[in-house]
């Protein structure tokens, strides 16, 4: 055996070694572990700037593993997600019940980021289904960590039985494409492809499979009910990082295999987008609950995610990456803020929580307004240029009904969105609002980096050049 | 000889029986066993497309052999956090599962 296939795996080796790092700490220390935090923290601090440095490019294990920069950029990104959501976990980690079990939240949410990363290297179905698995078994787990809330352990019975239904129909699909091409290689596959109907089916079960991943429309019942279950960090979790790996996974998948078959999918795609997006937004004008409410906004955003998807052209995937870099800040940011208001009110989740948040809590409010403009799309705010960029793509490849359909939404979700400034400025405080809230410096950290990185990465032309140039390779 | 076809048609009805299953059954280990069902009806598509028309290659043999592994896996997790469950709501019918809707 080669062993130097290992040096294209820079990343997960880090990972590795951050995991097994943290688990020695865990097992051999003494009890309380006041350093435990802060040592993750910072570990995976350091791993995140790190991954920055590592660059590898080619093939592994005969074209199972995947590395190029654009692969590498990905995981970096979701690096960063991962690291704002340890920092905004400090005040939840702190509660009774959860405090003697704190460390293996890190320890299971490495190892689910582990397996998204196989997901985004793989070169071959077999990866990518291992990857997923990696990925979505301890998050089920994750999903459920409240064991002493009913709300939690519900959360946790739906995703682990989506997720395993959702790998199941994606699996049928791989198999019939198996049955026509003959290969699991996502090269080997794409020369011999063709438009039979095999192929066809298989196309079809495959995307069903990643849509319940990416929780688009017709799939996407289980999600506003898991992210409403599930404890909040673990939300923000589910609806950036988890999200955003299925994405890119579905976008490497269409344009290795399918990409020749262009036609097929791009038909899927536009219908589902214009579905997903709609009928997200429409569903979210209609929740009181905070948690629910971001969970049918994070539908409609897969919506447009996808949408950069269809262009099949590099300039669709810069788009789709960029788009994903600015979600991250953004939801972030407005989860930074939920779990705030929420660790105050003792889990009470309503909208009606925010009302006069502004007079109590101006800086969070201030955050919180910023990141739903930005995820609205209002200019200036990183939003507007990822919606921008994801529309230009769209439209380059000729869909400019899609482009215009999803434009009329942006106003759609305006609405909505500004319906949470309206109960934070303008509404009066009643006695279920929140009290000023004292952060904890962690959270304070990751909301900084969220504030920065919403006014700061759209305005910043090289980003987007710089993706735009990984994704030309 | 058995053709191929006989094998795809089983798997199918299987297939398709697991997912009726999976909507229907009230009962958290059955919805579980039903998933199993779809989930087998997969690997005997990968056994007989390879011993079909691929024999010259393993490919499709691995693919089940990792599937079963991974499918234990996802059993013994799932059962896990249904047993979680079933301590909080007091059994394990699905329909008692509806603290969250909206």
């Amino acid at each position: 055996m080669n062993f130097s296939n290992f040096l294209f795996m820079q990343h997960e080796i880090g990972l590795v070694a951050v995991f097994l790092i943290l688990f020695f700490a865990d097992i051999l220390g003494s009890n309380d572990k006041k350093w435990f935090y802060p040592l993750a923290s910072i570990l995976f601090a350091a791993f995140t700037v790190a991954g920055f440095f590592f660059n590898p490019q080619g093939e592994a294990f005969g074209g199972m593993f995947v590395a190029s920069p654009l692969t590498s950029f990905m995981k970096n990104l979701l690096n960063i997600a991962t690291f704002l959501v340890f920092l905004q976990t400090y005040r939840w980690l702190e509660q009774k019940e959860i405090k003697e079990r704190r460390f293996e939240y890190f320890l299971i949410s490495l190892i689910t980021l582990l397996g998204m990363y196989l997901m985004i290297s793989a070169g071959n179905f077999m990866m990518l289904y291992i990857g997923m698995e990696t990925a979505s078994l301890p998050l089920a787990t994750l999903v459920a960590f409240n064991k002493h809330q009913r709300k939690s352990a519900e959360a946790g019975v739906k995703f682990i039985m989506i997720s395993a239904l959702a790998s199941a129909v994606m699996l049928f699909g791989v198999s019939y494409l198996y049955g026509a091409t003959g290969t699991f290689y996502f090269s080997d596959m794409a020369a011999n492809i063709s438009t039979s109907p095999m192929v066809l089916l298989g196309l079809v079960f495959f995307f069903g499979g990643l849509g319940f991943k990416l929780s688009l429309v017709p799939f996407h019942l289980w999600t506003a009910d898991v992210y409403e279950g599930a404890p909040t960090s673990i939300t923000a979790y589910l609806s950036v990082v988890s999200k955003g790996a299925a994405a890119f996974a579905l976008l490497f998948a269409l344009f290795k295999v399918f990409g020749n078959i262009e036609g097929v999918w791009q038909g899927i795609v536009w219908g589902l987008s214009v579905i997903t997006i709609t009928l997200g937004n429409l569903f979210a004008l209609r929740q009181t609950d905070i948690k629910r409410f971001f969970a049918f906004s994070s539908i409609s955003q897969a919506g447009y995610i996808v949408l950069g998807i269809i262009a099949n052209n590099s300039m669709g995937i810069t788009a789709t990456v960029f788009y994903v870099l600015v979600y991250v800040f953004s939801n972030l940011a407005s989860f930074a803020v939920i779990s705030a208001v929420e660790n105050k009110n003792g889990g009470d989740t309503s909208i009606a929580a925010f009302n006069g948040l502004s007079k109590s809590n101006p800086k969070l409010a201030l955050l919180m307004m910023l990141s739903v403009f930005s995820l609205g799309g209002i200019p200036f705010f990183a939003g507007f240029f990822s919606k921008f960029f994801i529309f230009m793509a769209a439209a380059s490849a000729g869909f400019y009904l899609l482009v215009f359909i999803a434009l009329l939404n942006t106003v759609i979700s305006l609405f909505y969105y500004l319906m949470i400034v309206k109960a934070m400025y303008i509404n009066k405080a009643d006695e279920t609002s929140v009290t000023p809230i004292k952060s904890d410096n962690y959270s304070r950290i990751s909301m900084v980096i969220c504030f920065v990185g919403i006014l700061v990465v759209g305005v910043i032309s090289g980003i987007y050049t710089y993706i735009n140039g990984l994704a030309m390779l | 000889m058995i053709k191929l076809e006989y094998y795809l048609i089983v798997s199918t009805l299987m297939f398709f029986i697991g997912i009726f299953g999976f909507i229907t059954r009230k009962s958290m280990i059955a919805i579980l066993i039903s998933l199993e069902l779809v989930l087998n009806a997969v690997e005997i598509n990968f056994a007989a497309f390879n011993r079909y028309l691929f024999p010259e290659q393993m490919e499709g043999m691995f693919f089940t052999i990792f599937g079963i592994a991974i499918t234990a896996a996802e059993t013994a997790v799932a059962l896990a956090i249904i047993i979680n469950a079933y301590r909080l709501i007091g059994d394990i019918n699905i329909n008692d599962a509806t603290k969250l809707k909206g």
